[in-house]
């Protein structure tokens, strides 16, 4: 039997060689993904997941996990496998967006030719 | 295989990355010394991954373990304030396992197996946990100490490859933080109480300091292994410059308090602004890690039966509809 410094330890009679089934696949469930607001206003931020039998005891745990200090406006949970998600392996589909400037306010600069109609038509 | 990038398996250094495409690998360390992170499915090497798997498991354990001679104290904590305060700093150490469990995971080992290993002692968790928190005080030393260390070590893997890793330490470090200034509050308290409660602090630093030298691992052997781990940001710092960052910061404030090391050799030495130290004995070690400690049977004994209590309810829960996908990030 154990003997702990903890006296809780020591009343649970504890077998030193208390050897158990293995945990077989799913005994840990499935996961959720976590997303937390920390204002009202604010966007939903991911910010990892839980392992959870069901959506509600997946709150419950993102509550405890994400949300146990500091301030929290709303928690949502997502069941991983119920996220779509593109490829890191075709973020080439996005190389080129960086160049479309004319998608960009900073891509129309008038002012060189403001200046130089104002100067040419100075009486 | 392209090119003429071959690697010779049987070449000791080689073994980390033989049969690797050659390709994959070069971009996969471009990727790496210009900083950016690997995400779970990216293509990695396959010691990457189970170098990683290895370190993000063991420190999911020691933050598990680590709860156990801390919560010691919960019932006892003097004041209500300290009980809250010890139950919010125990709850943080499981969460954070939670954070780094789920990080693991993502490199492809499943939590039950995790678990599997820790409970059968296939697994190690951070040795320091092997020892008992004989006082309140011992508690406050843990909290105070022992913290600071996994501070500076986690502080360093932050700034890592793996991108799970190093989002998961992040959240860790700032909960850290507050166990740093709990821990200190209640030493500071403790060393300038009455005479009883300054007897009582310093020993436990007394007890702590040895455990508290071995924490950060024996000297590194210099290795083609560590240089490529190194080099892929696997492991950050060695472990004497760790150590070195560790006494640096924390000597000079345990001195403060007029508290007593027990190494008449340690002093920093002004020339080579380095700290020596009596060499901690690693036979001991060795000793502890392997099983021989005072607390390693109790610690695996108690996780044992908590798995074993809780299966029911796991299994009362379970939803056989329910299909485990491994977690996106």
């Amino acid at each position: 039997m154990i003997k702990s410094l903890d006296p809780r330890v020591t009343r649970e009679n504890i077998e030193e060689n208390n050897l158990i089934a293995p945990l077989t696949p799913m005994d840990n469930w499935e996961t959720y993904e976590v997303f937390h607001q920390k204002k009202r206003g604010d966007q939903h931020m991911h910010v990892g997941i839980v392992h959870a039998p069901n959506p509600e005891m997946a709150l419950l745990f993102g509550k405890e996990q994400y949300g146990r200090r500091s301030i929290t406006a709303n928690i949502w949970v997502v069941k991983t496998a119920n996220v779509f998600a593109s490829e890191y392996d075709d973020a080439d589909m996005f190389e080129t967006t960086p160049e479309k400037q004319y998608r960009e306010a900073g891509g129309y600069k008038v002012m060189d030719k403001i200046n130089k109609y104002k100067k040419a038509n100075k009486a | 295989m392209y090119g003429n990038a071959y690697i010779d398996p049987n070449e000791k250094a080689n073994a980390m990355i033989a049969g690797e495409d050659p390709i994959k690998l070069a971009e996969f360390e471009a990727r790496i010394a210009r900083g950016e992170k690997i995400e779970p499915k990216d293509w990695m090497p396959k010691e990457y991954r189970k170098q990683l798997i290895r370190m993000i498991e063991q420190h999911g354990h020691s933050e598990i373990i680590g709860a156990l001679p801390e919560g010691t104290w919960i019932t006892r904590a003097p004041g209500f304030k300290r009980k809250m305060a010890l139950m919010a700093k125990v709850q943080d150490e499981v969460g954070h396992a939670q954070l780094l469990y789920s990080a693991a995971e993502t490199l492809g080992k499943s939590r039950e197996d995790m678990t599997n290993d820790l409970i059968t002692g296939k697994s190690k968790y951070s040795n320091v946990f092997n020892y008992p928190a004989f006082t309140w005080a011992d508690a406050c030393i843990i909290a105070w100490l022992i913290d600071a260390g996994a501070i500076i070590n986690q502080v360093a893997n932050a700034k890592g490859s793996y991108g799970p890793y190093c989002r998961a330490l992040d959240r860790i470090c700032t909960e850290e933080s507050f166990h740093l200034k709990y821990g200190h509050d209640n030493v500071v308290t403790l060393a300038t109480g009455t005479p009883i409660q300054r007897q009582m602090v310093q020993e436990a630093l007394t007890r702590w300091w040895p455990p508290i030298m071995h924490f950060f691992g024996p000297s590194d052997k210099i290795s083609q292994h560590s240089e490529i781990l190194m080099r892929w940001k696997v492991k950050m710092a060695s472990n004497d410059d760790m150590r070195q960052q560790f006494l640096n910061m924390y000597v000079p404030k345990i001195w403060d308090l007029g508290l007593v090391l027990p190494d008449p050799k340690l002093k920093l030495n002004e020339e080579t602004k380095k700290w020596e130290y009596t060499e901690p004995d690693w036979d001991e070690f060795k000793r502890v890690i392997n099983g021989g400690g005072p607390c390693n049977a109790e610690r695996l004994a108690v996780r044992r039966m908590a798995e074993e209590r809780g299966r029911w309810v796991r299994k009362a829960l379970y939803n056989a509809t329910e299909k485990y996908v491994t977690p996106l990030a």
